[in-house]
């Protein structure tokens, strides 16, 4: 099992296997945003209170989970590359902040957009909104921080101990709307027993979540790659490829 | 398409405004990686024939 | 212990010792981070005249009365209390009678909430409006559980 790990953890046995993935994971990632985003909008029918607006639904809910599970995962990062000083785990939390930070740009905006016509406002400072900017905040702390070091390594040292002591945030946004009285709504599909929407609008939702979750990959995988390139560009492996 | 799909039943501005924004940056995630990459093979074959 | 258990043993302690610091903290100023007050909070702690607050909970079928212009008056219940609310202005597209809002202003010495400002809180449900007519009872079908008290009586 080890070995499959180290083998895996190698930069140029990575960046090929990137590059062999990398195509599918792309024509997914199009093919599902194009399924869940047609259907949601020519397909699905209107919401009983919200008529159209309720669409919104199918690129706010998708970004904001992303914009979450990306944190989660460049925290994790952050951890194996504290604790086994493994190189990949670096590329990869540095790949994640830009993507991620762009999912929780989305996120917020949609919905703003979608609170003014539904709720009468763009923006409240309750617990579900207010922790999700601070989301934004800490992915351009660890961009931030990242560009502040000369050193690549030493860079995703201190990354990595941003992105750990964030990861506490994490519970707080998603849990946000059921610990406190908010004007955020519960959650609509991520929660346990049945899904509060009718299969005609949830199919194309489920959708949007994979191509969004996909696209991340995508835009995450070929991050690696390029960080790989230009960490080892001195090496071997690199000269080989060009 | 017919005006009505347009229309969004008033609501036009903020689903296509929602809808557009986050194409924006879905197409910049996929496009920026991909741009950087010729970017980086460029300056690494060139620093490598400087050599 | 290796070099490799000293560092996940410290980065555990740090996840844990966060973690810990924020659940404390969070409790601790719990009520600060409500949003808005039910009607039982009203209630049960009736707020200073001068004090603007949050108040939040479901408009009373048939309590909604239009006067001149955009004066409006309707009841904003949770499922034990009432609050008489005054408003005048425009009301958000989804108000209306079993909806759930946030209204912002102050209670008066004789009770009556007076409004500056009225958002609407709509559920995480979402289906087509022929499925929605069918659903529909008479007793509105949003349920109080999305309102949490603040002031525990």
């Amino acid at each position: 099992m080890w070995t499959w790990f180290h083998r895996l953890a190698s930069p140029p046995h990575f960046y090929r296997l990137a590059e062999r993935w990398l195509p599918w994971v792309g024509v997914a990632a199009a093919g599902l945003l194009a399924w869940g985003w047609i259907g949601g909008l020519v397909f699905a029918p209107p919401d009983y209170q919200q008529k159209d607006a309720f669409r919104i639904i199918y690129v706010h809910v998708p970004t904001a989970a992303a914009s979450l599970s990306l944190y989660t995962m460049m925290a994790v990062a952050g951890a194996v590359a504290l604790i086994w000083r493994m190189k990949l785990a670096e590329c990869v939390l540095v790949a994640t902040a830009p993507v991620g930070a762009g999912m929780t740009v989305v996120a917020l905006i949609t919905g703003m957009l979608w609170g003014k016509p539904m709720w009468g406002t763009y923006w409240v400072w309750d617990a579900r909104l207010t922790s999700e900017l601070v989301l934004l905040f800490l992915y351009l702390g660890v961009i931030g921080l990242q560009q502040a070091f000369e050193d690549a390594r030493a860079a995703a040292r201190a990354c990595a101990l941003l992105a750990i002591v964030g990861v506490v945030n994490v519970p707080i946004v998603k849990y946000s709307v059921e610990w406190w009285n908010s004007l955020h709504q519960t959650s609509t599909i991520l929660k346990l027993g049945k899904p509060t929407i009718t299969a005609d609008m949830a199919v194309p939702l489920y959708a949007a979540l994979a191509g969004t979750f996909l696209l991340c990959a995508y835009a995450i995988l070929r991050r690696v790659q390029n960080e790989l390139l230009w960490r080892e560009r001195r090496t071997g492996w690199v000269a080989e490829l060009l | 398409m017919d005006a009505n799909f347009w229309h969004m039943s008033g609501y036009a501005a903020y689903v296509w405004g929602s809808f557009g924004v986050a194409a924006l940056v879905f197409v910049w995630a996929g496009l920026a990686p991909r741009r950087r990459r010729r970017e980086l093979l460029d300056s690494i074959r060139g620093s490598a024939e400087d050599v | 212990m290796t070099k490799r258990q000293q560092r996940m043993a410290a980065i555990g302690a740090l996840v844990v010792g966060l973690g810990l610091a924020a659940t404390l903290g969070f409790t601790a100023i719990r009520k600060n981070m409500m949003y808005f007050y039910t009607p039982s909070d009203v209630a049960a702690q009736a707020p200073s005249a001068d004090a603007t607050i949050r108040l939040g909970g479901l408009v009373v079928a048939g309590s909604v009365r239009r006067g001149e212009g955009l004066r409006v008056a309707f009841t904003v219940a949770d499922c034990e209390s009432e609050v008489p609310v005054h408003y005048e202005g425009i009301l958000p597209d989804l108000f209306r009678e079993g909806q759930g809002i946030v209204a912002t202003g102050r209670v008066g010495t004789d009770g009556v909430f007076t409004a500056q400002e009225v958002l609407a809180k709509h559920d995480e449900e979402y289906m087509p409006p022929e499925l929605a007519e069918k659903l529909t009872d008479e007793n509105g079908k949003h349920s109080c559980a999305e309102f949490k008290r603040v002031v525990q009586s």
